[in-house]
Parts: C-alpha cells; sequence; structure tokens
C-alpha cells in the first residue's frame, strides 16, 4: 500500500502539479482511505458485535468523505442519510432482535477463517495486481470546468430527472416491494386465522 | 383319390388328432378316447390303402415346393416318396401306433394325464408317418425331431419320479447329440449330392450313366451314421434306450417297435447307397451293430426289470437290422424291422399286462411269486409265441426275418453277394464275416434271454423265500448306476388294485388290451411267411432262408433255450433248497461278466466319468469364473460411482460459506488464468 | 487524482467485505460485510463517473441507486435472519445446514428433523419477544400449540 502509494505519489509529483493542489486532495484520500480500511478489517474481525456496528459506521462515513474527495457531495450525503442513518440502525436493531450477546463472543468467526483469509488475500492480490497495472497512468481531473461540482445536487438531480427517471420509479416499486416482503417475512406465519388463535391463545 | 392323396393324408390325420386333443383335452375329456384311437385307426387304414394300391410296383412321387433356400438348385419340397419300404414300414407303423392307442386306452384309463399323452402318441405317430413317406431330407429332418421332442415328453410322461426324469433328459440328449452330425451330414449330403430328395440322390448315386460320386462318402455316412445310432440306439448312443422304459410300457412299444429307434434302421435303408459307396462306413457299421447285437444280447440275459431285459434285446435286434443294412441288404433290414415291430410291441404290451398282474417290474420277484400264466392267460400265449418268434425258431416269423439277415451276411462273407443296385461298391467280405459270427453269437443268447424270461415270469414257483431276502436280492443284482424304477403301474393305475400287490384282487386286464395282444400275435407267428412275396417290394434280393445258416442258427437258439432251461432247473432246484440263492438262470450263465452285464457294461459310468464329469466341472469352473472374474468388474463399475459419490457427497456439507469459498476460489482461478493468457499475448 | 487511489481502496475494501462473508458466523455480520463489498462497488462507480466526465452521470445515478438497493436488501435480509432466528434459535450461518448431504439415502427424514426442532426453539423466541412484539406473538404462539 505504502509504497503503491509512494509509486503513485512520484507519478503524480513527475507528471501532474496544478489546479486546487491535487497532491494534497490525494493525501488527505489516502489517509481517509486508511481509515476506512482499518474501520472495515475491525468490522469483518471484531469479536464484539454491536463494537462491529460501530466499526460500519466509521467505515461508512469514510467512505462517504471518500465521495466528497471525489467531489460527488450529493452521493456523500446520501451515504451518510441512508447507510450511518438507517442501515447501520436498522442493523443494530437486527442484532438487538437476534440477542446478540454485549461484550466478546469467541464464536464470532466461523471455522473456515483462515480459508476465507487465503480466498480475500489473494483475490486482494490480483485484483490490486490488475487494477494498478491497468490505471497506472490515468488521473482524474477534479477541476471543474464548468462552475459548480459535477457531484452538486443540482447536477445530480437533473440527471436523475431527467436521463433516470424510468429506473428511478422502477427503484420505488423495487423498495415498495422490498417492504411489503420484509413485513411479509416479519410477521409470524398464519396470520389468516388470526381471530381463532387470538381466542384459543386467550384460553390459554 | 389318387394314392400320393390318400398318402398325404395318413401323416395328417394323427397330427390333426393330436392337436385338437391337446386342445380339447381338459374341456371335454369325452372325446379324447375317439380323438386318440380314430385319427390313428384311420391313418393305419389309409396306410394299408396306400400300401395295397402300390403293390409293390416302381415308386410314386409327387412333390410340391416348400421353401426355397437361396441356390435354386435345392429347393425345400413337400415330397412324397412311395415305395415298397415306404408302405411297407408305414402299415407297420400304423398297425403298432393303433394297437397303442387301443392298449392304451385301458392300459392308462385312469391316468389324470391321458389326454395330453394320446395326443403326443398321436403326434410322435405322425411325425413317424412323415419320416416314413417323405422324400425330402429336411421335412424328413423335421418328422425326425419332432419325433425326439415326443419321445422326451412321453418317457417323462411319470415326471413324479425322478427316474422319468432323469431318462426323458437322458433320451433327449443323447439323440440330440447324434442328431448335430445327423443334420450336419445331411446338409453335407445334399450340397454334394445336388438334391434334398432321397430318391434324386439315390437316383444320381445309383445310376451308371450320370456316374456322379460323392467326394467325401465315409464323411457324410459316418455324419448320418451317427445321428441314426443315437435314433436306434446303436453302440455309442445305446444307453438312453433301457432307460427310457420309465415311461409307460405301451410308449416303451410304440417307441421299440414302430416309431422312434425304427426311424434310424429305416433311414439308412432309404439311403443305403450313400453308404455303400464308402466301404469304410459299411465296416464301422458292421462293428458297431455286432459290439451292439452281442453287449446288449448278454445285458439282456443279466437284467432284473422285465422291461430293461425287453430294451436290451431292441437294441440288440436294431443292430441285426443294422448288421443287415452293413452288408447292403436292406431287403433283409426292412423285413426284419416289420417282423420285431410286430413281435417286439406285442412283447412290450404283454409285459405291460404281466406287470400289471404281478405289480412288479422285478423278474426274480416274479419268478418267486409264480403264477401269472393262470391269471392272465392271454398275454402268457401271446408272449410266448412273441417270445419263440424273437428267439427265431422255425415256424415263427422272426426265424425268416433273421434268416434274411444271416443270409445275407453269408452272401457278402463269401463274396458272391450281388449289390442290390448298379453302381455300389462290393460289400466288404470282412464285414460280412463280422455280421456272420456275431449274429450267430446273438442267435444264441437271443434265445438264452427269451427262455430265461419265459421261464422265470411263467414258470416260476410259489414263494418260498420271506420278502426280505427279495430286497436283499434286488440290491444285489442291480447296481447303482441303473436307475431303479418304480414299478409303474401302481402310477397307471391308481386305485386299491396294488396296494395289496401279489394277491387275487387283481382286476382282469381290460378286453382291449387282450384284443390288442391277439391282434399282434397274428403277424408274430405268420408275417415270416411273406418271404417269397417281400422281394417284390424290397430291392428283389431273395429272403429265402439258406439251408446252411437256417441250420446252424437254428441248432445254437436251440442250445441256448436248452442250456438257460437246464442251467434254470439246477437253479431253481437250489433255490429250493437255499432261499438265499434265486432261480435266475442268468447269474450262473454268465457267471463273473452277470455283475458288468448287469450294469450294461458300466458305459453309463464311462460316460459319467468321460463326459459328464469334465462338462460339470467346466460348468463349474464357467461359473466360478463368472462369479469371481467378470462380476467383480461388473461389481467394481458399481462400485467406483458410488465411492464418487460418497466423495462428493461428503462435500456437500451445507455450509454456504464453504460452497461460496469454493465458488470464490473457482472464479479467482478462472480470473488469474485469464489475465495471464491475456498479459503473455500482450507481451507476445 | 490518480485513479489508481480509489481503485486500490475499492479492491482493498472489497476484499475486506470478502473476508467478512466468508468468515464471519453471525449472519447480521455477513450482512455489514455485504454493505462493506457494496460500498466498495460504490466507490468505483463514483470514481470512474467522475473520471469519464459523464454528461449523464451515469455513474453517480447508478450509485444511488445501488444505495437504495442495498438499504432494501438490508431490510429483507434483516427480515430473513430474524425469521430464521426466530425459527432456529440462532443466526448462525453455519449452523443453517438443512441442505447437507446426509448420509442417510432418504432425505424425508431430515425434513420432518428440521421440523421437529422448530416448535421448542419457536418457543424460546417468544418468550424472549413477548414484551415487544406481544401482538403478533399470541396468535402465533396459539397457532402453534393448536
Amino acid at each position: 500500500m505504502n509504497a503503491l502509494a509512494h509509486s503513485a505519489a512520484t507519478h503524480a509529483a513527475a507528471d501532474h502539479h496544478g489546479f486546487l493542489s491535487p497532491s494534497g486532495v490525494e493525501i488527505v484520500f489516502v489517509l481517509v482511505g486508511l481509515v476506512t480500511l482499518g474501520a472495515a478489517l475491525a468490522t469483518v474481525t471484531t469479536k464484539q458485535l454491536v463494537h462491529a456496528a460501530l466499526w460500519l459506521v466509521v467505515a461508512l462515513g469514510g467512505v462517504a468523505v471518500e465521495y466528497l474527495l471525489l467531489t460527488a457531495e450529493f452521493i456523500a450525503w446520501v451515504q451518510v442519510l441512508i447507510y450511518v442513518g438507517s442501515v447501520v440502525v436498522l442493523i443494530l436493531f437486527g442484532l438487538m432482535l437476534t440477542r446478540a450477546p454485549i461484550g466478546r463472543s469467541p464464536d464470532a468467526d466461523s471455522g473456515n477463517r483462515w480459508a476465507a483469509l487465503a480466498v480475500s488475500v489473494a483475490a486482494a492480490a490480483t485484483l490490486v495486481t490488475v487494477v494498478v497495472d491497468a490505471f497506472r497512468a490515468t488521473w482524474i481531473d477534479l477541476a471543474d470546468p464548468a462552475g459548480p461540482g459535477s457531484g452538486s445536487s443540482e447536477v445530480t438531480g437533473t440527471a436523475l430527472f431527467r436521463h433516470w427517471v424510468l429506473p428511478f420509479e422502477a427503484l420505488s416499486v423495487l423498495l415498495l416491494a422490498a417492504l411489503v416482503g420484509a413485513i411479509v417475512l416479519s410477521r409470524r406465519d398464519g396470520d389468516r386465522d388470526l381471530p381463532p388463535a387470538r381466542t384459543r391463545a386467550g384460553e390459554r | 383319390m389318387s394314392t400320393t392323396t390318400l398318402a398325404a393324408l395318413v401323416p395328417v390325420l394323427p397330427a390333426l388328432g393330436a392337436l385338437t386333443g391337446l386342445l380339447l383335452g381338459r374341456r371335454a375329456p369325452g372325446f379324447v378316447r375317439p380323438l386318440a384311437v380314430l385319427p390313428t385307426l384311420a391313418a393305419a387304414v389309409l396306410a394299408v390303402v396306400v400300401a395295397a394300391r402300390q403293390g409293390g410296383g416302381p415308386a410314386l412321387r409327387a412333390a410340391t415346393e416348400l421353401a426355397p433356400t437361396g441356390n435354386d438348385a435345392l429347393p425345400l419340397q413337400l415330397a412324397l416318396n412311395l415305395d415298397g419300404f415306404a408302405v411297407l414300414v408305414a402299415v407297420l407303423v400304423g398297425v403298432v401306433a393303433t394297437c397303442v392307442q387301443v392298449y392304451s386306452t385301458g392300459y392308462l384309463r385312469d391316468d389324470p394325464r391321458y389326454a395330453s399323452y394320446a395326443a403326443l402318441v398321436s403326434l410322435f405317430t405322425a411325425a413317424m408317418f412323415l419320416v416314413v413317406y417323405s422324400d425330402d431330407l429336411i421335412v424328413l429332418l423335421v418328422g425326425w425331431e419332432v419325433m425326439g421332442i415326443c419321445s422326451y415328453f412321453l418317457v417323462g410322461h411319470y415326471w413324479e419320479t425322478p427316474a422319468a426324469r432323469a431318462a426323458s433328459l437322458k433320451a433327449f440328449l443323447v439323440t440330440k447329440l447324434g442328431d448335430v452330425p445327423f443334420l450336419i451330414g445331411i446338409l453335407a449330403l445334399a450340397s454334394e449330392a445336388g438334391s434334398f430328395r432321397i430318391s434324386t440322390v439315390v437316383t444320381r448315386l445309383t445310376s451308371s450313366l450320370s456316374g456322379h460320386e460323392l467326394t467325401h462318402p465315409t464323411v457324410i455316412a459316418l455324419l448320418l451314421l451317427a445321428g441314426v445310432a443315437g435314433k436306434s440306439a446303436l453302440l455309442p448312443l445305446h444307453s438312453w434306450l433301457p432307460d427310457a422304459m420309465a415311461g409307460p410300457t405301451p410308449v416303451s412299444a410304440l417307441i421299440h417297435a414302430a416309431t422312434m429307434v425304427a426311424a434310424g434302421v429305416y433311414f439308412v435303408a432309404r439311403l443305403l447307397p450313400v453308404f455303400t459307396a464308402s466301404a469304410a462306413a459299411l465296416v464301422v457299421l458292421a462293428v458297431l451293430a455286432a459290439l451292439t447285437m452281442t453287449g446288449s444280447a448278454l445285458a439282456a440275459l443279466a437284467q432284473d426289470d422285465i422291461k430293461r431285459v425287453l430294451a436290451y434285446s431292441t437294441i440288440s435286434q436294431l443292430a441285426y437290422m443294422a448288421a443287415a443294412l452293413a452288408v447292403a441288404d436292406r431287403g433283409a433290414a426292412v423285413f426284419h424291422l416289420l417282423v420285431h415291430g410286430a413281435f417286439k410291441a406285442l412283447l412290450f404290451l404283454a409285459a405291460g399286462v404281466v406287470i400289471h398282474a404281478a405289480g412288479t417290474n422285478s423278474l426274480t420277484v416274479m419268478a418267486r411269486t409264480g403264477g401269472i400264466a393262470r391269471r392272465v392267460p392271454d398275454a402268457y400265449w401271446t408272449m410266448t409265441i412273441a417270445l419263440l418268434a424273437l428267439a427265431a425258431i422255425p415256424p415263427f416269423s422272426g426265424f425268416f426275418s433273421k434268416e434274411a439277415v444271416l443270409a445275407a451276411a453269408e452272401h457278402a462273407a463269401f463274396g458272391d453277394a450281388h449289390p442290390p443296385f448298379a453302381g455300389a461298391h462290393a460289400v466288404p467280405a470282412g464285414a460280412g464275416w463280422i455280421v456272420l459270427v456275431a449274429g450267430l453269437v446273438t442267435a444264441l443268447l437271443t434265445a438264452a434271454y427269451a427262455a430265461r424270461l419265459w421261464l422265470l415270469a411263467f414258470r416260476g414257483g410259489p414263494a418260498v423265500a420271506p420278502l426280505a431276502v427279495t430286497g436283499e436280492k434286488a440290491a444285489e443284482h442291480v447296481p447303482e448306476q441303473v436307475p431303479q424304477q418304480a414299478p409303474e403301474t401302481e402310477l397307471a393305475t391308481p386305485g386299491p388294485v396294488h396296494r395289496h400287490a401279489g394277491h387275487d384282487e387283481h382286476r382282469p386286464a381290460p378286453a382291449v388290451m387282450n384284443l390288442v395282444l391277439w391282434t399282434l400275435a397274428l403277424p408274430s407267428l405268420a408275417l415270416g411267411i411273406a418271404f417269397p412275396v417281400l422281394p417284390h417290394w424290397f430291392d428283389g434280393a431273395s429272403l429265402t432262408p439258406t439251408p446252411a445258416t437256417s441250420v446252424l442258427a437254428t441248432g445254437v437258439a436251440l442250445v441256448g433255450g436248452l442250456l438257460t432251461y437246464a442251467t434254470w432247473r439246477h437253479s431253481s432246484a437250489l433255490a429250493a433248497l437255499h432261499p438265499e440263492h434265486d432261480a435266475d438262470p442268468g447269474v450262473l450263465l454268465l457267471g463273473p461278466l452277470h455283475r458288468h452285464a448287469a450294469a450294461g457294461f458300466h458305459l453309463d459310468a464311462l460316460y459319467r466319468a468321460v463326459v459328464v464329469r469334465p462338462v460339470q466341472g467346466a460348468a463349474g469352473l464357467v461359473r466360478f469364473l463368472d462369479s469371481a472374474v467378470v462380476d467383480t468388474y461388473v461389481a467394481a463399475a458399481g462400485r467406483a460411482p458410488r465411492l464418487l459419490g460418497a466423495a462428493v457427497r461428503r462435500a456437500q456439507t451445507g455450509n454456504v460459506q464453504t460452497y461460496l469459498g469454493a465458488l470464490l476460489t473457482g472464479s479467482l482461478a478462472l480470473a488469474v488464468i485469464a489475465v495471464v493468457a491475456m498479459t503473455g499475448n500482450g507481451g507476445a | 487524482m490518480h485513479l489508481a487511489y480509489p481503485a486500490v481502496l475499492a479492491v482493498l475494501l472489497f476484499c475486506v467485505g470478502l473476508y467478512g462473508v466468508l468468515a464471519r458466523r453471525n449472519a447480521i455480520l455477513v450482512l455489514m460485510a455485504v454493505e462493506l463489498m457494496l460500498n466498495a462497488v460504490n466507490i468505483n462507480l463514483v470514481a470512474f463517473d467522475v473520471w469519464l466526465r459523464d454528461t449523464l452521470h451515469a455513474g453517480q445515478a447508478l450509485t444511488l441507486f445501488t444505495i437504495a438497493i442495498a438499504a432494501a436488501e438490508i431490510g429483507i435480509g434483516l427480515a430473513i435472519v430474524l425469521l430464521v432466528h426466530r425459527n432456529r434459535g440462532s443466526s448462525d450461518i453455519d449452523r443453517l445446514r438443512d441442505l447437507r448431504e446426509s448420509d442417510s439415502p432418504s432425505g424425508g427424514d431430515s425434513g420432518g428433523g428440521s421440523r421437529a426442532e422448530k416448535s421448542p426453539a419457536s418457543a424460546t423466541d417468544n418468550d424472549a419477544e413477548s414484551g415487544s412484539d406481544q401482538q403478533v406473538q399470541g396468535p402465533a404462539a396459539g397457532r402453534r400449540h393448536a
């Protein structure tokens, strides 16, 4: 990682110097990326389930910062709102509903941890090699010649409601279906015969 | 109707009778007897009519094509050939079969399987008619094989007893053993002679104009001889015939007198030019016949079972016919065939009555109980006539036919035989001598065993010894190799009769049976007188007895009979003094040979050692190979996928993470391979 | 900015999530790891959108969609996990092995076994949730005991 960052930095130093002090953005990006990665690693390795959820908050927040650094501010706020705001809360609720133990649980990892480690390290090595090899000399021009940031709410909203209306509406239907599905799944099965069941429960 | 049409009806009628009998036998028991007797009787009458119309003239032939064989020159034809031999043998078959059917209505009147029995006898008769009349070798073979299967069913009629099952299987297998070379021989003969028609083959071989000669006469003759030996019970393949006594007595009469065994002799007589074309085949036939006739006559002298005595006597007499053929005199052979058919049928049918009366097959027991002659006088007198005919005592028919055979042998031995047809080789003198000497020895032995049979069966005294000795006696005299047969009459006539065997409450034999006996006694008595007429029906060679042989043969026959009588007097006197002796003169006459003769000279044991054991060993080996070697591959082919499946099943842990890990590893490997391939290509 | 930074970050985040999915035992932790993987994809989408200067902003729109779908997924997933936990008394995914190949050749009795296993687990489940989930728990328990 350091070597990669170093090589990238030397590349940056060699080729591009100019707008918006790119090396500064890069440094921040790398730092935040390191925090994000560390939080993610803690999420998947900690023995305490609630801590894992909290580390996930950190990781998702780091990703939101990365979005900001990539000038996608609307996405970043959506990330904060939905992920950090709702998904993590949902997960915490799930942990509580499944009576997850507070404190260290020694069996948080399953038996095939080492196999998982090997697979993921190998995947990481392969993918990093390929990605670095492919985008070694590619640069993102973060400077926006046309006024406000390309990821601002206005730009994103325009694109979304001009070009992506139909998928957006389809997505709303999907969300509705997910909502209904979650309700159906969460209900105790067989609620069709609810009144007699209730009377029977009352008798007991 | 023309003669050929009548002749064609002769085999068809009993076949139809058999068919309807098999179909209706169970549903309409009332029709079974008429269906059994009437078609056979009609066929016999038609055979007589055909014979009368043919009248010994030139052969009548008719043919219609049955099936092509792929070779246009060799079609299969439904052909009739009505010459003197055919019509006379057909008359014999018809008469004997009718007698057997009529006799069976009485003999098997209480048998639950009478319907199928009668139908099979009819089918048997039809097949024999087909063999007799057919002019086509393949059609003849069809009748031949139908007879084989019918004999299998009929010998195994009492299939409840293991002896009958074994005997029927043995009869079938042994005759089939001969039939395989027989079929090959027929095909070889047809391909060499260029026709399946017997008459054509014979004409081509005997005509001096065509000059047609077989390329391999000896091979063909020996191949055909194997089938003939199987059917006509010549030496190597004769052993089924004594065991076939496990069948009902009328079946024995039919097989021995008219149908099955006669077929072989008749076949050789029809195809005699093929055999005379090879001197070697004639010598082989003569040696076989000589060995068979003396050996089986000795064996007949030692048998205790009356039916086995008759069976060995049949083998011996068949060998006489074969001997006549070996000296190329088919007239004498067929003459003896006719006469023998008459008296042997009579012997068997009378023996059936005797067994019925005595309640046992054993001669020893008959000799002890005695009084059979008083109880069944008809059987006594007819059997006496038949035995005299068998022993060839002058006025009886057997004398003339046997003299014809011996005269032919004499002619051959002294080289003054005139070939019966042109183109035949001269009969080797050696064959003539062999036949002559063996014939004379057999004449002696025949008279001896005929006398022994008569004396033991009809002249025995009342029981002196306790029955326990009888059991001991039977155990001593019947070696294990000989299948011990239960007295079949207990099966044939279930009822109160034989529960009290040997007492006076026997039912008298039915009148039809006696009628049949006297009907058959007539030709046994007088058929021999026909010798001046018969040459006109046959090849024309004289059948008149020659003085030298007739004096010689009658002399040795008388010597044999008298010797047996003297021995019997001696032994029965001895038996009266010492209960442990019995009156059997055969023991004294044969001396140390008796034990071997009683076992049929251990041929069955020899076959068991030489053929049965190795075959069983080989079968065991094959079974072992199949179960231990072949099945191992099969089982392994089943077990390997099972093990593989178990391994795969072990992988199905149900843990989703394992599956996912394996999936990702695989896709990762694929990705790496793809990348390496791409960069490798890019680098290149 | 160098494109390799977000790309490498996305890769590493993805592989961390991958490790989590493969190694964690609790189903909710696995869901968290899945969220991490989705975020890695989102980073990629945003980065490449910015790099390509796409006028349609396909990457960002797709990221929004992904976030929405992830929200739906986490909702459904948690519902399933809750249901499983309610039925089995456990949300450990390496114990949910009803689909494994059993040694007995007939698969029929394994289904029966899981059904038999179901009722005591649900009974404990009901006890745990009796305070919060009264309205639902009553009839369901009644039906089950009937």
